[in-house]
């Protein structure tokens, strides 16, 4: 029998850190010098996923970038919880665009950066899933079809949160939303609707495609550092529950995002020019159920009479990516 | 003032918006008690000693240890590990086998010689009585306070049942001498082959200040059993002590062991090691009923013991035994069924309970017995001012840790008496329970297995029979630990807050929260995989 040498750090890389690991092995946000990115004091709710997701993400592009990122922020929950005039959370150079164009902003900025030979700028532009997948989808494609060197990073709560939780073409099945609600035969959004950014993305075929978690803080700043490596458009998109529009208690923030993945609803995987390379499977699969009720917005779903039938369209949509993404068993992470 | 067109305000940070107002509820770090040190006789902080064997510093772990329980090596071997029975990860796969850390830290400490320095002499002087476990600890524990000790003990030899009833194969003498020598270096008396029949004139002749007495329970229970003259029936203690003697206790060829507790089957098995071909216990209820413990009955029935339940001793023959089969009642209590049998037996071996020498107490004013125990109050003292007991000659379970965690207790509360004050020990935390954690951020990862030895070297020698870990293996199990209600600085609260109020104040220093910002949000309590963190209602 082959003996085996067993690394083992009780909770490995599960916890944001981990004193029994090296310092290199350990994550952005474990460490003292982080940037912190989005400072105290910011204005999000209780709870928010959002806040979360974006220092995750820029502290961890920071670093990867030695410090040298400008960002570009969309209209939305993230633009008007931290920079209301004239104060603001964030700690890096950061401008805001209107609704619809901080792709195009990003890509003008990194024009300029460009034209002043300051190569070591990295660009990013940022917004929620309305301003990337409704309002900002013109300027984001044409991003991406021209490869401009830009970091797109969608924060996709499901809905217009900042405006009352407006339906958006990210919002997913049967989530009731202000403007999708749960009455009438087929309560909530309706199924067959609504885009999936990330592969629209991959079908322009640019250097970068990835979705990530704020459960999978390890994998979220993988992620980001990858695409941080790479030269052109590349497009990054974090699933941030949203505890006001998802109608859930602020304390499980993290919990939902990480049933998201479980229940195979959200898969995590990164693409390259157009193909899937890697996914990350799901370690502890469980039944879409377990997502769906502890969030008010498919409250409908679990009434008097369960709604069993649209529960397995959401189970269906889940089996489905599970066996698209190939989530579970055959484990192609390296 | 020169502000560019359509500004009016300077620039300003979201620092000044003090976000901490908005909370009802706060977040608290808490210390809870995990369920091993809530479960441990000695009283031993397991969570507090793992946590550095995680890291690999072993002699940290070790010095944790010892705070509690002088004697790992030993304890590691013998201990009946409730904190395991209560451990967390037992409801996640299996529990964490925390004897086999302490017992490789234990033999880590004998081989590396590590010890600690006995404290400040404070000039009073501690009689105690009995080396046995609870003995050994009191003289460990009272030499730290700094008071002079000294030992009296009745055998030729340290260590009472230790040494006189657990048999070699569980607990190697070399380990036993290892740390009862470890415990006398800190500057112990210890007078063997001294049995103190007059205490009042031996702690006046001492000049000693106060008297801990754990002489144990040595004397075998009898039942009467009609026997003819040729039989021979004999009693576990002395089978066991005698095995400690150069001449070794003659069993014969078949050997019966009468009583169901771990003492029988002690001696069903050192009979098999003997040589007896027949090793038989015989008990009168069922293997449930049976106070050994499970893992000993499945080892002895391993080497080839064999069992009859619901079976009593009836009359003993020259080379047989008369038995009557029993029948448990509806309140599960044996009756007899009027059905004999006849079985072969050279010798007949009766365990059946200890009871305690009270013959050296008489002589004591003001002390007082119950059901052949001394009595004693919480601090472990007696009715006569100034002499404490604790061990087996107490009222409670009859285990080596169980005198262990006496012996400490008593430790303090004689340092407390001398300096003319009284210990109040620490208030207990909440404990952990499996509810408090989030068990998602562990590891799988299977219980290690100890080695056992080979089932025929175990048939005539008295090696041991359980193997230690390896220090690979023992980082692994170490590191099994949950670290229940105890913050083991992973992180999470400090990453997964949206508002940045954690605040890490760095290695061993843990983390504080910045209530100027914390909106109460609650997400670090539920993502604390340990349950260090309680949420608190906001006072107005």
């Amino acid at each position: 029998m082959e003996m085996q040498q067993i690394k083992f750090y009780q909770t490995g890389t599960f916890t944001v850190g981990n004193r029994l690991l090296d310092e290199h092995q350990r994550s952005v946000q474990a460490n003292m010098q982080r940037t912190n990115s989005l400072n105290s004091g910011h204005r999000a709710c209780q709870g928010c996923g959002e806040a979360l997701g974006a220092r995750y993400a820029i502290d961890a592009a920071m670093r990867a970038a030695n410090n040298q990122v400008v960002a570009c922020n969309a209209t939305g929950c993230l633009e008007v919880f931290s920079t209301p005039y004239p104060e603001t959370s964030w700690q890096i150079p950061w401008i805001h665009s209107l609704f619809g164009n901080a792709a195009a902003v990003a890509t003008g900025v990194a024009a300029a950066m460009k034209v002043k030979g300051r190569k070591e700028v990295r660009v990013i532009a940022q917004g929620g899933d309305g301003g990337t997948t409704d309002i900002g989808f013109g300027c984001l494609s044409g991003m991406f079809e021209r490869n401009d060197d830009v970091l797109y990073i969608c924060y996709d709560n499901e809905a217009y949160m900042n405006t009352g939780v407006q339906r958006s073409s990210a919002t997913p099945a049967a989530a009731r939303t202000a403007t999708t609600p749960a009455v009438g035969a087929a309560p909530g959004n309706a199924f067959g609707q609504g885009k999936n950014l990330p592969e629209i993305a991959m079908a322009h075929g640019i250097p970068y495609v990835a979705t990530a978690s704020v459960a999978y803080l390890r994998d979220l700043e993988d992620k980001v550092s990858r695409a941080m490596t790479a030269r052109g458009a590349r497009y990054i998109h974090i699933l941030v529950p949203c505890p006001l529009g998802w109608g859930a208690a602020p304390h499980d923030t993290i919990k939902l995002a990480r049933l998201a993945v479980e229940t195979g609803l959200f898969p995590l995987f990164e693409a390259e020019h157009g193909e899937v390379v890697r996914s990350t499977p799901i370690r502890r699969r469980v039944p879409v159920e377990e997502y769906l009720r502890p969030q008010k917005r498919f409250a409908h779903l679990f009434g008097k009479t369960e709604a069993v039938d649209t529960i397995a369209r959401i189970q269906a949509m889940a089996d489905r990516n599970i066996r698209k993404y190939r989530l579970v068993d055959e484990r192609r992470h390296g | 003032m020169d502000k560019p067109f359509a500004i009016t305000l300077d620039p300003g940070s979201s620092l000044a918006n003090r976000t901490g107002s908005w909370r009802t509820v706060r977040p608290v770090y808490v210390d809870r008690l995990p369920p091993c040190n809530h479960a441990c006789p000695a009283g031993e902080n397991i969570q507090g000693w793992l946590f550095h064997a995680e890291s690999g510093d072993y002699e940290a772990a070790w010095h944790e240890l010892v705070k509690n329980n002088p004697m790992p090596a030993t304890m590691g071997r013998v201990c009946y590990h409730p904190c395991e029975s209560a451990c967390n990860r037992g409801q996640l796969d299996e529990s964490v086998s925390i004897h086999a850390v302490e017992r490789f830290l234990g033999d880590e400490a004998v081989k590396r010689g590590w010890t600690v320095a006995p404290g400040k002499e404070t000039g009073k002087r501690v009689l105690v009585v009995g080396s046995g476990p609870a003995g050994l600890s009191a003289a460990w524990h009272l030499r730290l306070a700094g008071h002079a000790v000294t030992i009296h003990e009745a055998n030729a030899q340290a260590g009472g049942m230790m040494r006189y009833g657990i048999p070699k194969y569980r607990l190697p003498r070399e380990v036993l001498d290892a740390e009862v020598q470890r415990i006398l270096d800190l500057g112990v008396a210890l007078k063997l082959d001294s049995r103190v029949d007059d205490l009042p004139a031996t702690m006046k002749a001492g000049k000693f200040d106060a008297c801990f007495l754990a002489v144990g329970a040595h004397i075998a229970k009898r039942a009467y059993i009609p026997a003819g003259d040729a039989n021979k029936i004999l009693d576990a203690v002395s089978v066991l002590r005698g095995m400690e003697k150069e001449e070794k206790p003659l069993l014969g060829r078949r050997v019966v062991v009468y009583g169901g507790g771990n003492t029988a089957i002690d001696v069903a098995r050192t009979a098999k090691r003997l040589g007896a071909e027949e090793s038989i216990i015989v008990y009168r209820r069922t293997r449930e009923k049976m106070p050994a413990h499970d893992f000993e009955v499945e080892e002895a029935l391993q080497e080839g013991v064999r069992m009859k339940w619901l079976t009593t001793v009836k009359e003993a023959g020259e080379a047989t035994l008369m038995v009557e089969k029993m029948a448990l009642d509806e309140s599960g209590f044996p009756q007899p069924t009027g059905e004999f049998e006849t079985i072969e037996a050279d010798s007949l071996v009766l365990a059946l309970g200890q009871d305690v020498d009270l013959g050296l107490l008489a002589a004591v004013p003001g002390l007082t017995f119950e059901n052949g125990s001394v009595q004693v109050d919480a601090g472990m003292m007696t009715g006569h001012a100034g002499i404490f007991a604790g061990g087996d000659m107490v009222a409670g379970e009859r285990t080596v840790t169980v005198a262990i965690g006496h012996g400490k207790k008593a430790a303090r509360h004689i340092d407390a008496w001398l300096r003319g004050e009284a210990y109040s020990p620490p208030p207990r935390h909440e404990v952990a329970t499996f509810d408090k954690l989030n068990t998602w951020y562990y590891l799988d990862a299977p219980k290690t297995v100890q080695p056992v030895l080979d089932i025929i070297r175990r048939q005539g020698t008295f090696e041991e029979v359980l193997g230690g870990l390896d220090e690979g293996n023992a980082l692994f199990e170490a590191r099994r630990c949950l670290s229940c209600g105890n913050c083991f600085e992973c992180d999470n609260c400090y990453g997964v807050c949206p508002d940045n109020a954690v605040i890490k104040l760095g290695p061993g220093k843990r983390f504080r929260f910045n209530y100027d910002y914390c909106k109460g949000c609650g997400i670090c309590v539920a993502e604390c995989p340990c349950g260090a963190i309680r949420t608190e209602p906001e006072t107005i």
